[in-house]
């Protein structure tokens, strides 16, 4: 080994302090840009990326069993723009219900299921891919699509089908996603007989690709050209990848904004935790690097010595980072995949590389930096650091500050530990920028999860103490669609209420597809029937429809109109023009472009929709379910029925951000404090002989803990208050970032979710991730031995 | 000279893991108003027996009780206030704070004893012309020579007026015209009554400032002498 391998070597094992602080550093640093950088990646076209990774279908089409059979249908995989083809697949439609082991309330009724027989989740094309358990193997079991609203069915649980004969059950045994939605679930090609109903014929779908697939209208002719390749009447339904792109766009839009900022928060806080303590931890070697140099070594070999030595530690940090952030990344992918109705769970492996790279990199660059700094010192002077008095700015900065904290009436350690930030004034600027980032992050998750609820509170507007609704037709399950319900006439309905004792209130709700001149496609105009302040919509400006003629709606159908608050509309109903006078502009995160909201009384008498529900507010103390009761027997001749509204879950996605939220900020949170870790222990060990004279001279260790803690106090108090207002701003500017990008506006309601308590102990954040970070170094100081701590240099 | 033990060492040993003892069974008995010299040669354990008075090492065994107070059974933070108390401490290598002015370095002592702040200032101004530094009092320790600074150090440790002053070869960084300096300092501590117990090689030191000797070797007590007899020995301490 050479003799600067030597004293590579041997820095690394003697100066264990920095060798393990900047490791540590590191290692933060890495998993946090891998996550970080994952979201990134994560975030750009999701939809596009998961469709790509899935090979999925351009169109899919349904076909009736009864037109058509298997090898026609497999002849359509040569009509004209066709690339490639999956399938025949046969399907049926099934109306399922909970069964054994579900979580779902009992008599829950569930949506409609469409089910493909499949052998395996690769077709080819809509390669699907397992998120929980396995894909069928025999018949009796089923795989669902996460696209489905399952009510709670856990794998292992099963599905009912009571309309089927013999009610047979499927098991659940694996959850997946199909980024082009072809099925609502799959079981294996030979189980579909079992559950489709005697006498009718299941059908078929069929998978594309397109070499034309941008547009709606090559889509239009791409459907067209496989209608023409099958046999006449055999299609019935089919759908674009674009209604699916679409939708999945105006999700990801919503949350897309949070992801990045998130992301970028992550990577500079490592960028900087990192900087700082490879700065310091080299800056502390100035001593040894004039010993270095007085013994013959040049500027380019201390260079190159302190370079390496900072890099041992600093790769077995990455190294282990890599692996933690991929370990922590794959579940935050998971949950962000959720999100945006993707199967983003994996790290990309250039991810890691390019981070593991940067990391190292950066440390390189920073330890060049701090040793050339050192190395350029004359060697006299480098020796003498640390020994003589400074005479530098700096060093007059840092006396005038103990002296002006010894005057303060503070106990004398409370007193000199304030004072230390002056002595290192870089180093203290580093660790407040982690202790502000991580305030930032702090505030920033709070108001986001406030915001969050908000928004779930807008989604729960329909929230009832009991619903009324019609009842579902008869119709004969595993053939496909039922008839639509029909709603009783409103007399009916409100005679029922009246006569029911524990009405407090009430109000129904119908809606109609109108066109509205100057507006592409179709509106929808919702009326309510009754007193519908209850219906709790969150207006974002202006005020709640006071009467017929006035209406209100959501930024979406403002924007797409050309009109603003003030301004008449005029809707065309059963050839009739209906003028109302919009009058607020009502928070709606329901996907739904276009739509206006008003009094039944708007429309011309007897042209108003009947409601298809009506939601019941019960005096106090009034039992739910047996007014449900009671109510739905006195409707069930009107075939309508009444059940008891429970309390509205968290929606997928609002649970789905909480819980980034919570994990992100829980890791932003611990890397600032290790930032305020690292920083202190590197500032403990070059005070250590400092220290052992203030114990020699009779401090306890309770005043030695209190010294460190306080010489982070400072840091942690500017820290918070630039934090908390730089946080604000973050949610200030996310939040109307994310409604924009979903064609949304929020209120300043959505904003303003800090209350003053929160405020103040937010503003307290950076104080307690500073007294967090420091806590521990500073008990180690404490019980360190004076006797050694006197010998140290 | 009264004969109150201020210092009583009985059957201590200070072991350190995989070498030998450091101490050996020491037994040493120091009354109010001696100075005591510690000679011997490097290792031979006087400063081990220094920490061990101070309160900053705990022996394997044995016990020791410095002005009543078994200093072997202290807890840290009660070592801690028995070093307020009871000890001023004087380095070779000064060990002042370079980032306090030298008032400040005295008067810290004081603060963290408890006294009140105008109180500790008095007197470290007081002690600080009593040693004839109070020029110096808003420098700082790196702009003062080596005597000055070991002068400071003085100061501080006669801060909270203990009962037993503990030098750790307090002359060792000093140039000689300095170490006279230190000296008559320690001198005249002793003449006004000061209990001192001094670990140094210098034997002029031990000479002009100890009415007592105690000469180690091995981590044992080879030889307890009035301080005339140590010119005789002087050869071979010095060896």
């Amino acid at each position: 080994m050479t003799a600067l391998g030597r004293v590579v070597r041997a820095g690394v094992r003697r100066r264990r302090t920095q060798s393990v602080a900047i490791g540590l550093s590191a290692l933060v640093a890495t998993t946090c840009s891998v996550l970080g950088g994952s979201l990134l990646v994560a975030s750009q076209a999701p939809f596009d990326q998961a469709f790509d990774g899935q090979h999925g279908a351009h169109l899919t089409v349904t076909f009736d069993g009864t037109r058509a059979n298997a090898d026609q249908l497999a002849a359509t995989a040569h009509a004209a723009g066709v690339t490639a083809a999956a399938g025949p697949f046969r399907t049926v439609t099934v109306d399922p219900e909970p069964g054994v082991g579900s979580t779902a309330p009992a008599g829950l009724t569930m949506s409609p299921m469409t089910v493909a027989g499949r052998a395996s989740a690769a077709a080819g094309i809509d390669n699907v891919t397992m998120m929980e358990g396995s894909w069928p193997t025999k018949p009796g079991e089923v795989v669902i699509s996460a696209g489905y609203g399952n009510p709670g069915v856990p794998i292992g649980g099963t599905l009912r089908l009571p309309g089927l004969p013999g009610a047979p059950s499927l098991t659940v045994v694996g959850l997946a996603r199909s980024v082009s939605r072809t099925a609502d679930a799959w079981v294996t090609p030979d189980a579909i007989p079992a559950i489709t109903a005697p006498g009718s014929t299941s059908g078929y779908e069929m998978l594309y690709r397109f070499a034309d697939s941008a547009t709606a209208d090559a889509m239009a002719a791409d459907r067209a050209a496989v209608a023409s390749a099958a046999p006449a009447g055999a299609p019935t339904g089919a759908q674009s990848w674009l209604n699916a792109k679409q939708g999945s766009d105006r999700n990801t839009a919503l949350f897309l904004p949070f992801m990045v900022a998130f992301g970028l928060l992550g990577m500079a806080m490592s960028v900087l935790v990192a900087g700082n303590v490879v700065a310091g931890a080299v800056g502390s070697a100035t001593r040894r690097i004039g010993v270095l140099k007085a013994i013959g070594c040049t500027p380019a070999q201390v260079v190159r010595a302190y370079v390496a030595q900072a890099m041992v530690p600093a790769a077995l940090g990455t190294l282990l980072g890599v692996v933690a952030g991929n370990l922590l990344t794959v579940p935050v992918l998971a949950t962000a995949g959720n999100l945006y109705g993707t199967d983003a769970s994996g790290v990309a492996p250039w991810v890691d590389v390019a981070v593991a790279g940067g990391t190292l990199a950066a440390v390189a660059l920073v330890a060049w930096a701090a040793a050339a700094r050192a190395g350029r010192l004359r060697t006299v002077d480098a020796l003498a650091v640390g020994r003589t008095a400074g005479t530098t700015r700096r060093d007059a900065v840092a006396r005038r500050a103990t002296a002006l904290a010894a005057r303060l009436p503070l106990p004398r350690p409370l007193s000199l530990g304030l004072a230390q930030p002056f002595a290192r004034p870089a180093r203290a600027a580093g660790m407040l920028a982690a202790v502000l980032f991580g305030t930032a992050a702090a505030v920033f998750a709070v108001g986001m999860g406030g915001t969050m609820s908000w928004v779930q509170e807008a989604k729960n507007r329909d929230h009832a103490d009991v619903v009324v609704h019609p009842q579902r037709p008869d119709a004969v399950p595993g053939s496909g669609a039922a008839a639509m319900p029909v709603a009783a006439d409103r007399s009916v309905v409100i005679a029922a209420l009246t006569a029911q004792p524990g009405t407090a209130g009430y109000f129904g709700n119908g809606a109609e597809d109108v066109t509205v001149p100057g507006v592409a496609g179709g509106t929808t105009v919702t009326a309510f029937d009754g007193d519908a302040t209850a219906a709790g919509y969150k207006m974002v400006s202006g005020r709640w429809y006071q009467g017929p003629g006035e209406a209100v709606a959501p930024a979406t159908f403002l924007t797409e109109a050309s009109v603003k608050l003030g301004d008449p509309v005029t809707f065309v109903s059963h050839g009739r023009s209906v003028t109302v006078r919009l009058v607020g502009e009502v928070f709606d995160p329901h996907v739904q472009t276009n739509e206006l909201i008003t009094d039944a009384a708007t429309f011309p008498s007897g042209t108003a929709p009947r409601p298809d529900f009506w939601f019941v507010t019960l005096k106090p103390g009034t039992d739910r379910a047996a007014y449900a009761t009671a109510l739905g027997a006195a409707l069930a001749p009107a075939q309508m029925t009444a059940e008891a509204g429970g309390p509205h879950s968290s929606s997928d996605s609002i649970a789905a951000l909480d819980s980034i939220t919570v994990t992100l900020t829980v890791l932003l949170v611990v890397v600032a404090g290790l930032g305020v870790f690292n920083t202190v222990v590197l500032e403990i060990r070059e005070r250590t002989r400092d220290m052992g004279v203030t114990k020699a001279l009779g401090m306890t260790p309770a005043q030695t803990v209190g010294v460190v803690l306080a010489s982070v106090l400072l840091v942690g108090a500017v820290g918070g208050a630039i934090g908390l207002p730089a946080g604000l701003l973050l949610h200030r500017l996310t939040v109307p970032a994310m409604g924009h990008s979903a064609g949304l506006n929020f209120p300043a309601a959505a904003l303003d979710v800090f209350g003053t308590p929160a405020l103040v102990l937010l503003g307290l954040g950076g104080v307690l991730i500073a007294l967090l970070g420091a806590l521990l170094p500073a008990v180690r100081a404490a019980r360190a031995r004076t006797v050694e701590a006197l010998r140290a240099e | 000279m009264s004969s109150d033990p201020v210092i009583e060492l009985s059957g201590v040993s200070r072991h350190y893991e995989g070498a030998r003892a450091a101490l050996d069974g020491v037994a040493l008995r120091v009354s109010e108003g001696e100075s005591v010299a510690l000679l011997g040669p490097s290792g031979s354990g006087k400063s081990t027996l220094l920490n061990l008075v101070a309160g900053l090492d705990r022996p394997s065994t044995g016990t020791v009780t410095v002005a009543g107070v078994r200093v072997d059974r202290l807890t840290e933070s009660g070592s801690a206030r028995y070093r307020r108390a009871t000890i001023g401490m004087v380095f070779q290598f000064f060990n002042l704070l370079d980032d306090l002015t030298v008032a400040d370095n005295v008067v810290l002592a004081g603060e963290l004893a408890g006294v009140p702040r105008a109180e500790a200032r008095r007197r470290a101004a007081e002690l600080l012309e009593s040693l004839g530094i109070d020029r110096h009092a808003r420098a700082h320790p790196g702009r003062l020579s080596g005597g000055e600074r070991q002068r400071v150090a003085v100061a501080r440790a006669l801060m909270n007026k203990p009962a037993l002053l503990l030098a750790d070869e307090p002359t060792g960084a000093l140039d000689s015209a300095s170490g006279e300096d230190v000296k008559e300092l320690f001198r005249e501590l002793h003449q006004d009554g000061q209990t001192i117990l001094l670990v140094t090689h210098d034997l002029t030191l031990a000479e002009d400032c100890a009415t007592r000797t105690v000469r180690m070797r091995d981590g044992r007590i080879e030889s307890d002498s009035a301080v005339s007899a140590v010119s005789a020995d002087s050869a071979e301490v010095v060896a």
